[in-house]
């Protein structure tokens, strides 16, 4: 689950973690009151979306910049203006883009260096990873590739947690000193803390500042959680923001549905995630382009069944559907007669393969066969990827 | 022979009364697995009753493991205390334990592992569909079942399966019976970021199998495992393996930042995998209905019989 850069501020600032001092408003009319808790002087106003790429974004009415510098409050408060309730499109928004539904004023920093953090999972040890780096404020994935000694990481033993001898050498790496350095490690320690105590899946500061003044300050951030954990976190379950979904993933995972809209015109239906995507693999592979990936689950049900098929045909885009059902210990007559249900109910026009395999797959077959309903049957995933790519050409 | 298990093991179920727990059990006892053992805490004393089986339920695995000598576990307890239940098969002492639960916190089992290090316990999964050796009876009857894969699909024989999915396991077992070839052992060593057993040591615990003429392996996108094992491979395999990866279409970007990018580092996407696999002389199936012909190409070539 993402949360949005306010919400990882204001988490930020309950563990420790220091942050310039910043308000949210969700309309107009909470602008002034979030500029007054804001000193006067040069202000950054963030449009808050669920993306990266913010400041180089481009909103649908031509306005450019999803993050901006204002000299005053009073420029702030106009840009604001502009800002929300537009659609904001980054290169991680895709096409389509991202409504602003808050904004957050900030007190512009005066910057000395950018820097890099991050705190992660790292799957190869199993154990989280401390991440920095001296070049901040820009592409770190263009760092990694680079100029690879300047990332500095950091493997945290989760017996032990974070040692202080591990917190100097992020420092000496970053080559902070005096009271930069005392302020990082607190920071550093801090972040840490979050990141293991909130069950948290990432945490990145890009860039984290040092200020002429001698603060290390979190100039952005981006937090995700494990959902796996959400349930011993009632409060940060509420900090979760609809908006920033896909209303189709959100049906879908009403019914224990797991959807990913795609861009292609062949939806696909698949029990098991593996099976799911290699199932998108193989339409791609006969030349057709998957509209979704759906896993319905080992123990689809009619009702989800019929969910399904109601979520994939909410896509305008699509123009054929496939079924790739390897019933292993579900009955596949189970699974037919859900089709057979789902595809009356929804009066479905559009060409439809059904590949199914497994545990009394003969009555499944003869179920499907019986209902008169103008679907073609796939043998193997392939036999069954070819015909539906044939039929929506 | 196989790897891990053999259809004689011994198996205790933890969490055997729940209901996902009790109809796998069921399942397994019909295949004809030694299901020796439950263990729910606070219902030491009872019985699991199915048909004609009558299996004890212990308060805890020390006392399941001490009754019934079983060394194996099947873990189907819910997530949030599913770890306490792998540690648990740890201070017992057992020697395998499969965690079936799927949606077990990251953060849960990083502690696990690191406890685990240095221990007996072998952990396969979690998130996992678990292990089969199939039997020697019709529809591989009578064989050892431990999780949730469907047993009747298997076939006694030569060929080792390692994936972390399900579903494509299943498929590749399907193919592979089909065509009259057998397995020695399937693994699903499950889809998390954090898990037990890797794809390289079970790939070397079937190179080291006189009773396993050929491997597949099936893999994903992310992470670095498969590349690992592929590498093993190329310098100490000479069996026959076929390879696939799923997710060559899967969709980039959706996680907000770019850490996991440079931690995963270059050779997380599939068709870096599937260059590696090529390198070191895997056979890739070029789709996933092509998995156990590859694996007859990578057996031709090598002049190996598979059955």
């Amino acid at each position: 689950m993402n949360i949005h850069e306010y919400q990882a501020k204001a988490l930020f600032e309950k563990f420790g973690v220091p942050v310039p001092k910043g308000a949210p408003a969700k309309t107009p009319e909470d602008f002034i009151t979030a500029l007054t808790e804001l000193p006067d002087g040069p202000t950054m106003v963030k449009s808050q979306i669920h993306a990266g790429g913010r400041g180089k974004g481009t909103f649908t009415d031509g306005f450019k910049g999803g993050v901006k510098f204002c000299k005053t409050k009073h420029d702030a408060k106009e840009i604001a203006g502009k800002m929300l309730g537009n659609t904001l499109v980054t290169a991680q928004t895709g096409p389509a883009g991202r409504k602003v539904q808050t904004v957050y004023f900030t007190v512009a920093s005066d910057i000395k260096k950018e820097y890099y953090l991050a705190i992660l999972l790292d799957r190869t040890t199993s154990r989280p990873v401390i991440v920095a780096s001296t070049e901040g404020g820009v592409e770190i994935e263009k760092v990694a590739h680079e100029t690879p000694d300047k990332i500095t990481k950091i493997f945290v033993d989760p017996a032990y947690g974070l040692a202080d001898f591990q917190v100097r050498e992020l420092i000496f790496q970053l080559g902070l000193t005096g009271a930069e350095a005392k302020n990082a490690g607190k920071l550093i320690r801090n972040l840490y803390t979050m990141f293991w105590e909130t069950d948290a899946a990432m945490v990145e500061v890009n860039p984290l500042i040092t200020t002429p003044t001698g603060e290390v300050l979190a100039l952005d951030a981006k937090v995700s959680f494990d959902d796996n954990a959400l349930f011993r976190h009632p409060d940060i379950v509420a900090l979760r923001d609809l908006n920033e979904e896909d209303s189709k993933e959100i049906e879908a995972s009403k019914y224990s549905l797991n959807y990913i809209a795609l861009d292609g015109n062949i939806a696909c239906l698949v029990n098991g995630a593996g099976l799911a995507m290699s199932t998108m693999d193989i339409i791609k592979h006969f030349g057709g382009t998957p509209a979704n990936f759906l896993d319905v689950g080992g123990g689809a049900t009619k009702e989800q069944v019929i969910a399904a098929f109601k979520i994939i045909l909410g896509d305008p885009n699509v123009k054929g559907i496939l079924v790739n059902i390897f019933g292993g210990i579900m009955d596949c007559n189970v699974i037919a007669t859900g089709i057979v249900a789902a595809v009356k109910e929804v009066g479905l026009q559009l060409p439809l393969v059904v590949r199914l395999e497994g545990n009394n797959v003969a009555a499944g077959k003869a179920t499907l066969a019986a209902s008169g309903l103008k679907l073609v049957s796939g043998d193997t995933m392939a036999d069954a990827a070819q015909k539906i790519v044939k039929l929506v050409a | 022979m196989a790897i891990l298990i053999t259809p004689q093991t011994k198996i205790l179920i933890q969490g055997i009364t729940g209901e996902f727990g009790a109809r796998h059990t069921r399942l397994s006892l019909d295949y004809g697995t030694q299901v020796v053992a439950g263990v729910t805490p606070g219902k030491g004393g009872q019985f699991f009753e199915h048909g004609a089986h009558r299996v004890p339920i212990f308060n805890s695995v020390a006392d399941a493991a001490k009754a019934t000598g079983a060394a194996v576990s099947a873990i189907f307890v819910p997530p949030p205390f599913a770890a306490d239940a792998i540690l648990e098969c740890t201070d017992a002492g057992i020697d395998l334990a499969v965690a079936i639960t799927e949606g077990i916190p990251i953060k849960d089992m990083i502690r696990v592992k690191r406890a685990m290090e240095g221990r007996k316990t072998r952990l396969v999964g979690p998130n996992c569909p678990g292990m089969v050796c199939p039997g020697a009876g019709k529809d591989s009857y009578g064989g050892c079942r431990i999780g949730i894969a469907p047993g009747y699909i298997n076939k006694q024989g030569h060929v080792g399966v390692v994936s972390r999915s399900g579903t494509l396991t299943y498929e590749a077992v399907f193919q592979l019976t089909t065509k009259g070839i057998g397995q020695s052992t399937t693994v699903g060593i499950g889809g998390d970021p954090v898990n037990g057993t890797s794809h390289l040591d079970v790939i070397k615990l079937f190179a080291a199998d006189p009773e396993t003429h050929g491997i597949i392996l099936i893999g994903e996108i992310g992470g670095n495992a498969e590349v690992e094992a592929a590498r093993w491979i190329k310098a100490n395999c000479t069996k026959p393996v076929a390879g696939f990866i799923a997710g060559a279409t899967a969709p980039a970007g959706r996680r907000m930042g770019h850490a996991g990018a440079i931690v995963g580092g270059a050779e997380d996407t599939a068709a870096a995998k599937i260059a590696v696999f090529k390198e070191c002389g895997i056979e890739v199936a070029v789709t996933p209905s092509d998995m156990a012909d590859a694996l007859l190409r990578a057996a031709k070539a090598k002049g190996v019989t598979l059955s």
